[in-house]
C-alpha cells in the first residue's frame, strides 16, 4: 500500500467573527488513494464546499484554516505561498464548480482560456496549446472543437459550458479533481452525461476526485468511498455500497429513508425532525443528538469519535464496543 | 377521468412570448419577429382532492403553465376553468377577486418569496386583509396562530422576521399564506427543490396531510421524477412547451411510452445501486425560439423517421391497455418502439 494522494488530518476551518470564532469544519480527517473518488455528501452548511475550497487553497477570507494538515503527494500543502500553492493549483489539482457561468470569463473566448491555462502550467507553444484544446475538448465529448475553439462562453449550453469546465480541470492532467457540486446547476438528462463524462475520464486518466454534492444519486453512480458530513464533522465514512445500503450513523440512517425513491408507494416519507444546527449554536457531544431517535446520555457530553464497524466508520457512540462491555 | 366533473380544466392553453429586438433594431438590421411558443396547446384535468404533476427540463414551459393557472399570466389562447369559471375571460376587478381567493401559489425560492422586512404574522395575514376575508385584528390573530399551527410552527414565530428561520421553516410560513384565503386549489412551482433532502421529506409529507385534511388540489411543478411519484396521482410530461405523455403516477412509471419519458426515466441516478447500466441520454434540448419540425422531440429520439421528421404528433389516448394513457408520439402510435426491458 502507497501513501495516499490526499490526506487531511484534523482539518479545522473557522470563520473569526465578533462574538467569537465560528466552525464551519470542526476536525475531520480523510484520505483519498491515487485514482479513487471520495464522494462529499451533506446538507447545506455541512461544511463539504469549504473541506474542498480548503483543500485547494482557495478559502474565501474571512475564512481560515485554523487548525490541522492537508497532504498532497506526501507534501504538505496547507501552509504553502500563495504563489507556490497557485503553481500546483491547476497542475496538480484540478478544479471544477458549480455554476460554469461564474467559471468560465464572459470576456474571453472559450479557446484563449483554455490556451492560456495550459501554457500557464505546461510548456508548449502557442500551436501546440491550442493543439492540445482542441483534443481536450474533444475528449470532453463537444462536437466541431477547431470551431468551438473561437466561441464565447455565453455561445455554448449548460451541459456544453459544464464540458468545457471540466476540460479546464484537465489542462494540465491533474492527479487529483475536486468537483463542487459539478451537475448541481444542470438538468437530469444532461447530469447524467456529465457524470458519465467524469467517471470515464477519471478511469482512462487514473485521476483521483473529490467529488462534493449533496446528491446522493450522484455519488452511487459515482464515488467509491463516500464521507457523509453533518454539522462540519464526518458522521460516517466508508465504501459507498455499503453506506447507502447499511447506513451505521443515525443520521445516514434518516438521510437515505428521507430521499423519495420511484416505485415506493408509501404513504409518508421518513423524516428527521427539525434541521441542521446554525454555526453558533451547535450543540454539546454529539452535533445531532437534538434531532437523533436513538440519542442517549453519552451523547450529550461527549463528542463522539469515528468509530470502526464492520462496513464502515460511523462517529455514534452506539457503536462503541468498549463501552457497551 | 371524464366521467366526473374535473375542478380545473386547462383546454388547448398556450402562450407566447414576443422575444423580438426593438422595432428600430429590427428596422435596421432586418431580423423578424421572434415568438417563443412557451407553452403550445397544453391539455390537461385536475379532480377534486388530486394532485397533477408536470415534469420536464428547465425551458419546458412548466413554470409559465403555473403562472397561467394562477392568472399571473394572460394566455395567449385556450382556457384555464376552476371549478366552470375561465379565469382567462374574467375581465372585472370583483370577478378576478371572488376566483383569485380560491387559489393560490407556492413559490420555489423561500428566500425571495417572504418580504424580509415583514413580520411572519404579517406575511401570513395578507391574503386574509386583502380579501377582507376578517376585519377585526384579534379574530386574525388568532387565524394566523391556527395556519401556523396547520404547517408545524408556533404562534410565538409569529412575532419573528423571515431571516430568523432555516430553508425549511420558510417554506412552511409560505405554505401558511399560501392556506390563508382558505383555497382550494393551490400551484406548487418546484415548492422544494430549494431545501436539503430530509428536509424536502418534512414539507411533502406536510403537503400531503394537509391535502387529506382541507380537501386541497394541487398543481405540483417539478423537475425531480422522484419527488413527483411520491406526491402526484397524475403526471404529465412535458418536453419544449407541449405535453409529451400524460398517465397516472403508477403507470408512467411503470408503462413509460414516450421515448422521452424513458429517457428521463433513464437519466434518474441508481440509488438502489441494482447496478443497472444507465445510458446517457443524448444531445441537449433545442433551443425553444426555433424548435425543430415535425415531433419537437425527434433530433434526440433514436426512434424517429420521416413522419416524425414532418408532422407534430398529437396526443392521443393510447388503446388496447388497462390504464388510460396519453401519448404524443408516431412511434407509439405505429407500434415500432421497442417493448421496455
Amino acid at each position: 500500500m502507497t501513501a495516499p494522494l490526499l490526506a487531511v488530518e484534523n482539518l479545522r476551518v473557522e470563520f473569526p467573527t465578533r462574538r467569537g470564532a465560528l466552525i464551519a469544519v470542526d476536525d475531520i480527517s480523510f484520505e483519498i488513494a491515487r485514482g479513487e473518488t471520495l464522494g462529499v455528501v451533506g446538507e447545506s452548511g455541512a461544511g463539504k464546499s469549504l473541506t474542498g475550497a480548503a483543500i485547494i487553497g482557495l478559502l474565501e477570507p474571512p475564512g481560515r484554516i485554523a487548525g490541522g494538515r492537508i497532504f498532497f503527494d506526501g507534501r504538505r500543502i496547507d501552509n504553502l505561498p500563495y504563489a507556490e500553492m497557485r503553481r500546483l493549483r491547476g497542475a496538480k489539482i484540478g478544479a471544477i464548480f458549480q455554476d460554469p457561468l461564474t467559471s468560465l470569463n464572459p470576456l474571453y473566448t472559450v479557446g484563449r482560456q483554455l490556451i492560456e491555462t495550459i501554457r500557464t502550467h505546461l510548456p508548449l507553444s502557442e500551436t501546440e496549446a491550442k493543439r492540445r484544446a482542441v483534443s481536450l475538448l474533444e475528449e470532453v465529448g463537444i462536437p466541431a472543437p477547431e470551431r468551438r475553439l473561437d466561441q464565447y462562453p455565453h455561445q455554448f449550453s449548460g451541459g456544453m459550458r459544464q464540458r468545457v469546465v471540466i476540460a479546464l480541470a484537465l489542462c494540465a492532467n491533474p492527479q487529483l479533481i475536486v468537483a463542487d457540486e459539478p451537475t448541481t446547476a444542470l438538468d437530469v438528462s444532461i447530469q447524467a452525461q456529465i457524470v458519465a463524462l467524469i467517471k470515464r475520464l477519471c478511469r482512462e486518466h487514473g485521476t483521483a476526485v473529490m467529488l462534493v454534492t449533496h446528491d446522493m444519486g450522484v455519488i452511487a453512480e459515482t464515488a467509491d468511498r463516500v464521507a457523509v458530513m453533518y454539522s462540519g464533522r464526518i458522521a460516517e465514512i466508508g465504501p459507498v455500497r455499503s453506506v447507502i445500503k447499511s447506513p451505521k450513523h443515525p443520521y445516514t440512517v434518516g438521510l437515505m429513508a428521507s430521499i423519495p425513491m420511484i416505485g415506493d408507494k408509501a404513504a409518508h416519507l421518513a423524516q428527521i425532525k427539525g434541521s441542521m444546527p446554525r454555526l453558533g449554536s451547535i450543540p454539546p457531544g454529539c452535533a445531532f443528538n437534538p434531532r437523533c431517535p436513538k440519542v442517549f446520555d453519552r451523547c450529550y457530553r461527549e463528542r463522539p469519535i469515528l468509530i470502526p464497524t464492520e462496513t464502515s466508520a460511523a462517529s455514534c457512540w452506539l457503536y462503541d464496543k468498549a463501552a457497551a462491555r | 377521468m371524464t366521467t366526473e366533473h374535473p375542478f380545473v380544466e386547462v383546454e388547448n392553453l398556450t402562450r407566447h412570448f414576443d422575444v423580438s429586438k426593438p422595432w428600430l433594431n429590427r428596422v435596421i438590421e432586418r431580423q423578424p419577429i421572434q415568438i417563443l411558443r412557451a407553452v403550445d396547446g397544453v391539455n390537461f384535468s385536475i379532480p377534486k382532492g388530486k394532485t397533477f404533476a408536470l415534469v420536464g427540463e428547465s425551458g419546458c414551459g412548466k413554470s409559465t403553465i403555473a403562472k397561467l393557472c394562477v392568472g399571473l399570466y394572460r394566455p395567449t389562447a385556450g382556457s384555464i376553468r376552476i371549478d366552470n369559471t375561465d379565469i382567462a375571460s374574467l375581465r372585472s376587478r370583483a370577478e378576478i377577486l371572488g376566483v383569485r381567493r380560491r387559489l393560490s401559489m407556492i413559490f420555489q425560492d423561500p428566500y425571495a418569496s417572504l418580504n424580509p422586512r415583514w413580520r411572519v404574522a404579517d406575511i401570513v395575514a395578507e391574503p386574509i386583509r386583502a380579501h377582507h376575508l376578517l376585519d377585526d385584528a384579534t379574530a386574525i390573530r388568532a387565524r394566523v396562530d391556527e395556519l401556523l399551527g396547520h404547517v408545524g410552527l408556533s404562534s410565538r414565530d409569529g412575532e419573528k422576521f423571515p431571516h430568523e428561520f432555516s430553508g425549511g421553516q420558510r417554506q412552511r410560513i409560505s405554505i401558511a399564506r399560501a392556506l390563508a384565503s382558505n383555497p382550494e386549489f393551490i400551484v406548487c412551482d418546484e415548492p422544494t427543490s430549494a431545501l436539503d433532502v430530509s428536509v424536502q421529506a418534512q414539507i411533502l409529507n406536510l403537503m400531503r396531510d394537509l391535502q387529506r385534511e382541507l380537501g386541497l388540489t394541487y398543481l405540483f411543478i417539478s423537475h425531480n421524477l422522484a419527488v413527483v411519484s411520491f406526491i402526484a396521482d397524475e403526471i404529465g410530461v412535458m418536453y419544449l412547451g407541449k405535453l409529451a405523455e400524460r398517465a397516472d403516477t403508477r403507470t408512467l412509471f411503470t408503462r413509460p411510452m414516450h421515448p422521452y419519458t424513458r429517457m428521463l426515466l433513464d437519466a434518474v441516478p441508481d440509488l438502489a445501486m441494482t447496478g443497472r447500466q444507465r445510458v446517457p441520454v443524448q444531445g441537449e434540448v433545442p433551443n425553444p425560439i426555433s424548435p425543430p419540425p415535425g415531433c419537437r422531440f425527434h433530433p434526440r429520439c433514436p426512434y424517429a423517421n420521416d413522419r416524425c421528421r414532418r408532422e407534430t404528433p398529437a396526443l392521443l389516448p393510447l388503446k388496447g391497455v388497462a390504464t388510460p394513457g396519453w401519448v404524443a408520439c408516431h412511434a407509439v402510435e405505429e407500434h415500432r418502439l421497442p417493448p421496455l426491458t
